[in-house]
């Protein structure tokens, strides 16, 4: 009944053996401990799990864990161990703590990565790119002009690293 | 406000929450696993009316890794009905039980709960559990529910009309015959369901050795759980420990008390391991509070300049089946601010609170407010038009004047101080109101339907004296200066996202003159804070903050005793400042923070009469509530040919009093105007005629997300409330309540050149392209009304 996956999480090889329906968010959540990863509406509506499976952004609710087998995955946690985090804050972690980017906190880490898969691909978007690219994610607190402001901030300061 | 110093208070300052919710390892209650925990689901009713023929729960109970399963007839009374706090005269009685008895009266009520070893072996054995339903006739149109032949929701009771409500403040009948002209208008108040991001969440767990039951809890309100689950459970109070981790956003949907927390507790006692049940988003559409729901009939008696002489306001609140905690409550405060912010002597109030079939209602953001906001706002657009006066003129011509304040209204409520027509010209200043009315004119000429929308709200906040609360409207705190010199703050006031940590810790960090690192905000821990009454109504810091207030003048005159003794020096000459504690006359009189702290604790030379130990706690009882207000400008453009509604321009000047923390009042107001977009273009807890809730799912209910939202400008006037000695207000659903007849009021302007006198929420395309339609005898317009 089990089968067996291997996926490199936040940098760390795991070999885990799991049922066929498990899905990703759960594999991450209940077997693997990380629950910065949170379920907002299972249905992939939300954004609230979202996590960069081979570095794009991917609603963990909705993808099984079998699926992932062989992916190298970035989960929230990992974000601080990336190579653009510079061993501090992700910038865009810090741009949403510098810019009130969050109140709740719970759909603030998949908010965070998908911000992070776009300045990824484009380092210099217009508000309107910002706004269409974290659109997959909802929030009910902040009215999302912070969490522009928040990705403007973190990409300036990712392209001011580059120069 | 009389702190030392002002190194914190009033500054945008980053949040100290943050870093641990950034980095994803701050804990909710589904992060939290305990050993050998279950996992606990409820079989949910999918009929809105029906009687339970049988339960057949042996399939279920029989299936791999279940540990229980359990109906109403297994808990043969064990745990007590939901608690209502609200009392209103002649209430009929509706109290929901924990799981259906006999009958269900909601889609989404729990029949039966089972518990398994793993959230996946629960699903599977909760397919198993046989439920056999005789349903019977629905009733969800609240108007048709009070009528003598619908199908009554509790077969018990007379009717359905759970409460008539009525309230009237000078001579309306007067004010009627006097009236130059009379303006009608019928608007509705949509049902709405919360959606905060993390749903609700439950674990209970249970020490038989020491009796000892503890619940974590997404809660605004970890007191008053603590205290209806001991009486649901009868259990003693004291062996009860409500843990209120992280809330993933509450909106007053966590302002509550649920089934499934006293049902996890039962369980837990019972298979003596912890039971956790985390909701599923289905189920949080079924079965957590819905909020709004208000239809109103509203008539001006006004003169023909403007003048508004009275108001009469008939209102049907639709409930729901049972009552929640503040259920029947949250109308009367529609009822109450109904007035708005005009001088309106003569007023009339009657709401009929009706049961239907469907989810109870109850506080959600503004909690009332937003609709007697809606309806009032609404109203003055329709005079203004009747009359073709400029609805910021007839706006203007109403206001009471700022030396009128503290100001009676014909509700019985004494506004504490405002300015209105103040943020009300900063709005207009701010948005260029007359530019944008010369803009409009030449638009129309064109064909471009261009539509501005002016509206002023009061609301009603720091809830609140306890004379008018159901359940008590003071808060606690409880400030321990270490021995260390660190400083703990214990509050009965308990976040679910708005920042406490770090406005309250600014204000202790000034009072006291330490840094902000030095002080540590503890909440949401039964155990650990004093008893309070909880995070709602904008109270938080008008109320709880307030009582942190006290505590705080209570230590630093206490330190200031200390150090006056300790350098002989006059303690009404010294201040605190930079962790020290400096003579004002003779700054080289002075002694670091912390000696004068340690001093507290080795007592070996107080002053005589003076109590070792720095630990103050105070219980603030606010004299009256605070009303905050403002003015929000909006624009919009709709697109004739589609309905489509692009918000141009949005403009906000608000008041909530003196601010803490500029940035969090900021994410507060962005926040509130957004769900408030929402409300107006998208949302919609639709139930057919079956009682199925058709917008059940986020598929079908739409929230708005980053590309729907234009930014949104802020302002403010800061008129200090006398209400409390910082002088704030409170500013968590301004937002909310400003924005919807903003909103609402631009559209319909932009169309009212056509003839176009109203339209309910919410805006979706299609209702105002069968508006524009209609107005303009359009195809589409022409077949509906042949139809």
């Amino acid at each position: 009944m089990g089968l067996e996956i291997q996926v490199q999480v936040n940098g760390k090889n795991y070999q885990s053996e799991i049922e066929p329906r498990l899905l990703l968010v759960h594999y991450l959540r209940e077997v693997l401990g990380l629950t910065g990863t949170h379920v907002g509406c299972e249905t992939s509506l939300c954004g609230a799990c979202t996590v960069l499976v081979d570095g794009r952004a991917v609603k963990s609710c909705t993808m099984l864990a079998v699926q992932a087998d062989g992916s190298e995955i970035t989960t929230i946690e990992g974000l601080t161990a990336t190579p653009e985090a510079a061993g501090g804050l992700h910038p865009v972690q810090e741009g949403f703590w510098e810019k009130h980017g969050l109140q709740c906190g719970y759909c603030t880490p998949g908010m965070i990565l998908s911000a992070v898969q776009l300045l990824r691909d484009n380092p210099s978007p217009t508000e309107a790119e910002i706004r269409h690219a974290i659109a997959g994610n909802l929030c009910r607190c902040t009215g999302y002009q912070h969490i522009v402001e928040a990705v403007e901030y973190a990409a300036k300061k990712l392209r001011s690293r580059k120069r | 406000m009389a702190t030392a110093t002002k190194k914190y208070v009033g500054k945008p300052l980053k949040r100290k929450e943050d870093p641990r919710l950034v980095q994803g390892i701050a804990h909710y209650v589904d992060d939290l696993t305990l050993p050998g925990m279950l996992h606990m689901g409820v079989v949910r009713s999918p009929y809105a009316h029906a009687r339970i023929r049988g339960i057949d729960t042996t399939k279920a109970r029989s299936a791999p890794g279940v540990a229980a399963v359990l109906t109403a007839e297994d808990l043969a009374g064990a745990i007590g009905p939901v608690p209502c706090a609200a009392q209103i005269p002649d209430m009929k009685a509706a109290p929901r039980p924990v799981l259906a008895t006999g009958e269900v009266r909601f889609a989404g009520e729990g029949v039966a709960v089972v518990v398994a070893n793993s959230p996946y072996t629960l699903r599977d054995a909760m397919e198993l559990v046989d439920v056999d339903y005789d349903p019977l006739p629905v009733v969800v149109d609240p108007e048709k529910a009070v009528r003598k032949d619908a199908p009554r929701v509790h077969e018990e009771l007379s009717d359905n009309a759970a409460y008539r409500w009525e309230l009237e403040g000078g001579d309306v009948k007067k004010a009627f015959k006097q009236a130059e002209r009379v303006v009608k208008l019928r608007m509705t108040n949509q049902r709405l369901v919360p959606m905060a991001m993390e749903g609700r969440g439950v674990l209970a767990q249970y020490d038989r050795g020491d009796q000892r039951l503890t619940l974590w809890s997404s809660s605004q309100i970890p007191h008053i759980l603590r205290t209806q689950i001991a009486a649901m459970l009868n259990f003693p109070e004291y062996g009860v420990y409500v843990v209120v981790p992280e809330v993933g956003g509450g909106f007053g949907s966590k302002l509550n008390v649920y089934p499934e927390e006293a049902l996890a507790c039962y369980l837990a006692m019972k298979l003596g391991k912890p039971v956790k049940w985390t909701e599923g988003r289905r189920e949080n559409f079924l079965a957590t509070i819905h909020g709004r729901d208000e239809i109103c009939d509203m008539e001006f008696a006004v003169k023909r300049d403007g003048t508004l002489l009275g108001m009469r306001a008939k209102i049907f609140a639709d409930l729901g089946a049972y009552y929640q905690l503040l259920t029947p409550l949250i109308p009367t405060l529609t009822g109450l601010m109904i007035c708005g912010c005009y001088k309106l002597p003569n007023v009339r109030v009657e709401i009929t609170g009706v049961l239907t079939n469907k989810m109870s209602t109850d506080a959600y953001r503004g909690a009332g407010r937003p609709e007697a906001t809606y309806f009032i706002e609404r109203g003055m657009d329709a005079v203004a038009a009747e009359l073709k006066i400029d609805p910021a003129e007839l706006r203007r011509k109403n206001f009471p004047k700022p030396e009128d304040f503290p100001y009676a209204t014909a509700t019985g409520l004494i506004y504490d101080t405002a300015n209105y027509q103040g943020a009300m010209e900063l709005a207009l200043k701010q948005a260029e109101y007359k530019k944008l009315r010369r803009e409009q004119a030449a638009a129309r000429k064109k064909g471009r339907l261009l539509g501005i929308g002016v509206a002023s709200y009061v609301e009603i906040c720091a809830l609140g004296p306890s004379s008018a609360m159901p359940a008590g409207g003071w808060e606690s705190a409880t400030v321990r200066i270490e021995p260390t010199g660190r400083v703990r703050v214990l509050t009965g006031s308990s976040p679910h996202g708005q920042g406490e940590e770090t406005s309250f810790a600014q204000i202790a960090a000034d009072m006291l003159g330490v840094t902000m690192d030095d002080v540590i905000i503890v909440h949401g821990d039964t155990s650990a804070v004093p008893y309070g009454i909880g995070t709602f109504g904008s109270r938080t810091l008008a109320v709880g903050g307030t009582a942190m207030y006290r505590c705080l003048e209570n230590l630093r005159d206490k330190l200031l005793k200390i150090a006056g003794h300790l350098l002989e020096e006059d303690p009404a000459k010294l201040v605190l400042r930079d962790k020290r504690i400096v003579s004002k006359r003779d700054p080289k009189k002075s002694l670091p923070f912390g000696e004068a702290v340690a001093a507290a604790y080795t007592a070996k030379s107080l002053p005589p009469g003076l109590e070792p130990g720095l630990e103050a706690t105070n219980f603030f009882e606010p004299s009256n509530f605070t009303f905050p207000f403002g003015t929000h400008v909006a624009v919009v453009e709709v697109d004739r040919e589609t309905g489509d509604v692009k918000l141009l321009k949005y403009v906000a000047a608000d008041d909530c009093g003196n601010v803490i923390n500029p940035l969090l009042v900021e994410g507060q107001l962005q926040g509130g105007i957004v769900q408030s977009i929402g409300q107006v273009f998208f949302e919609e807890a639709v139930y057919d005629e079956q009682g199925q809730l058709i917008s059940g799912e986020l598929t079908d209910y739409a929230l708005p997300h980053a590309a729907d939202i234009p930014r949104i400008e802020t302002y403010h006037t800061v008129t200090p409330t006398p209400v409390n000695p910082m002088g704030v207000k409170g500013v968590g659903e301004a937002g909310t309540i400003g924005a919807t007849p903003t909103l609402v009021n631009a559209v319909v302007d932009a169309l009212a050149h056509l003839g176009v006198r109203h339209m309910d929420m919410p805006l979706k395309r299609e209702r105002v392209w069968q508006t524009i339609q209609e107005a303009t005898g359009g195809s589409a317009g022409k077949a509906r009304k042949a139809r």
